[in-house]
């Protein structure tokens, strides 16, 4: 049956946010803030990107357009080129000194509005599917893209192991809390997309070198059209305080009586 | 004393230990209703409990990803003019409660580990490596998901709650339909996210979880693993303990043939006790462990089985 949808452009806007490397220390600012002065792409979010790519690769005759956004500060950017440079068609990074300690709430009212006027400028008259990470590296909620959906007014698919386009419609596998579900949705919908759904794939020298020619857009929240006090947060956080990292106790080497001297600690520390 | 909202996605004969833990935060902080979309007959016996005062369903069974959990959870909002609402950190009760914020216009506070009397919430963040408080805007209603292992639950038996339908049914399937369902493997054992005590293991078990699984039945423990041990299919995904597997926070961890990689130290280092066996004296994981053992798992972990049993009888 031919592709009912395959006249119709497909536009797939992949967030990307950028991370404080979860290698290096990470810290929180003095406004209570995680200091976001260094940022890489959020490992999490290079799953929903594969997701894009493989879905422009494998449907030939749609017109398909993979654009990646990014909400952060001025150095957020750099996530927006290495998605670029992964595949992605157009960037857009959205910046505003307002968007300091935006909360879940904000942060999916601002992706909101630039998702929308993304639409406006690319004139592509395309469906819409916005794709997702599972999780953001730093803030971990993993509610962002439930809040987008809500705000869009569109369907939400969280969770995804799998993603394809059949007859345009989304279908996708997800793990709920105690089943595996197969789902299907019409588009306009915001995907999620975990770990578990492909192996992302590294950007080689002729990508990165192509990648120099692709838009890459600033926008404001003047551009996107709201205020700053859309994007008040709702929630805020009053006091963030180190953690004492945890130290390394006891280390032994096993000299045949290792499982015993195990029991004896438990025992020792109450835990049996 | 203004309502506190519990949602839970399903209630049956017995509540888990996670939902008890829900209650008994919901009952310091006010008069505890509670709303699902799921229940059986029986779900009214396991909630009469002191404090509980009604249990508040939709019409016919609601389910993730259906919005009209979102409905029915917004029709309770209003029916009960709750200040907070609480639910565990469950991907799907993220999802709901998250959309839920957007249309109350407040603020969402995932994976609480502690509620005080004022709604301030208690997280850990960036890994374990933050512990944050958090509120919403003032004259809002507090919308959170709680951590499992947060709180001793504290229930005293009381009488049945009252039993309210909202107006409320399943959402029409023609736009977003559940093509099929498979239950995820129901095992004897504690959940995961809930048992007091957690062996993991990871690679360096070669595909045979046979050591763990006995030492897992004398500590009555859950089993959890690796990526590296989900992914090469040696135990269901589900087991996975990490970043993007479950967080757990149990009182014991123990730690067979995992190296310890910063995505599988986020989801168990706020265990209380932490022990690890490896053969590398050098794994990462024993910056982490309050007792380490440097040996062969497939020696260490038979002998501990032994051991506890030799104790026990
Ligand atoms: C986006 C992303 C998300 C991730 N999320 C998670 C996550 O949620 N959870 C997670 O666990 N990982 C996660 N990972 C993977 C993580 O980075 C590690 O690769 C993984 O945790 C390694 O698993 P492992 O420790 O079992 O294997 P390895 O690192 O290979 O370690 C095996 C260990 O076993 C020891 N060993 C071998 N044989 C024996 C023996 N006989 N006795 C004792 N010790 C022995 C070895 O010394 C070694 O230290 C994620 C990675 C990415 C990129
Ligand atoms: N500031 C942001 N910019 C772009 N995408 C974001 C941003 N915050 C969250 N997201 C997306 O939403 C997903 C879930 O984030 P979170 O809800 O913060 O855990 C991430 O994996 C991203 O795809």
């Amino acid at each position: 049956m031919p592709d009912a949808a395959a006249g119709t452009p497909l536009h797939i806007i992949t967030l990307v946010k950028s991370v404080p490397d979860a290698q290096l220390e990470r810290r929180f600012t003095e406004e209570r803030h995680i200091d976001r002065s260094e940022g890489v792409l959020g490992e999490l979010d290079e799953y929903p990107l594969e997701t894009a790519l493989r879905i422009k690769e494998t449907a030939e005759e749609r017109e398909i357009r993979v654009t990646a956004l990014t909400m952060g500060p001025t150095g957020a950017s750099a996530a927006a080129k290495k998605a670029l440079q992964i595949g992605a068609d157009d960037a857009y990074v959205l910046t505003d000194d307002a968007l300091a300690g935006a909360d879940i709430s904000a942060t999916s009212t601002a992706l909101r509005a630039a998702i929308e006027r993304i639409q406006q400028v690319s004139e592509l008259d395309a469906q819409l599917l916005v794709v997702t990470g599972m999780a953001s590296d730093d803030g971990e909620s993993g509610a962002v893209p439930a809040q987008l959906a809500e705000r869009l007014g569109v369907h939400l698919l969280s969770q995804a192991t799998s993603v394809e386009l059949s007859e345009g419609r989304l279908v996708v596998t997800r793990t709920a809390t105690v089943e595996q579900q197969k789902v299907s949705a019409a588009l306009p919908a915001v995907v999620s997309v975990t770990d578990q759904a492909n192996d992302p794939r590294y950007p080689n020298f002729k990508a990165i070198m192509a990648a120099k020619k692709k838009p890459l857009t600033e926008l404001s929240l003047t551009s996107v059209g709201i205020g700053p006090t859309a994007v008040k947060p709702r929630a805020q956080v009053l006091t963030a305080e180190p953690r004492p990292p945890r130290h390394g106790g006891t280390v032994i080497t096993d000299e045949g009586d290792a499982g015993v001297q195990i029991v004896d600690f438990l025992q020792k520390e109450r835990v049996l | 004393m203004s309502a506190v909202l519990v949602y839970f996605e399903s209630v049956g004969a017995e509540l888990t230990s996670a939902q008890q833990e829900l209650i008994t935060l919901a009952d310091a902080v006010g008069e505890v209703q509670v709303v699902t979309g799921s229940t059986t007959s029986d779900a009214v016996h396991a909630l009469a409990l002191e404090g509980v005062h009604t249990l508040y369903t939709g019409e016919g069974e609601i389910h993730a990803p259906d919005p009209a959990v979102i409905d029915l959870l917004e029709t309770a909002v209003q029916e009960t003019r709750a200040h907070a609402v609480l639910a565990r950190n469950t991907a799907d009760t993220t999802d709901a409660l998250a959309r839920l914020a957007v249309r109350l216009d407040t603020g969402l506070i995932t994976d609480g580990v502690g509620l005080s009397h004022d709604l301030r919430v208690t997280k850990s963040v960036l890994a374990g490596s933050y512990t944050t408080t958090a509120r919403v805007a003032e004259g809002r209603p507090l919308i959170a998901t709680m951590k499992p292992n947060s709180t001793e639950p504290h229930l005293v038996p009381g009488g049945a709650p009252e039993i309210v339908t909202l107006p409320v049914t399943a959402a029409a399937a023609e736009q977003l339909r559940v093509l099929e369902r498979t239950p995820l493997e129901a095992s004897d054992r504690p959940s995961l996210t809930e048992a007091r005590c957690v062996v993991a293991g990871g690679r360096g078990l070669d595909g045979d979880f046979g050591p763990l699984e006995e030492l897992a039945d004398e500590l009555g423990a859950a089993i959890g693993a690796s990526r590296a041990a989900t992914d090469a299919g040696w135990i269901d995904h589900a087991a996975q303990v990490g970043q993007t597997g479950v967080t757990v926070s149990p009182q014991l961890y123990i730690s067979a043939g995992i190296s310890g990689a910063i995505q599988q130290r986020a989801g168990m280092q706020t265990a209380q006790t932490i022990v690890a066996i490896n053969k590398d004296e050098d794994a990462p994981v024993f910056e982490i462990a309050d007792f380490g053992v440097v040996g062969d798992l497939f020696e260490v972990v038979p002998q501990m089985v032994e051991e506890l049993r030799r104790r026990r009888s």
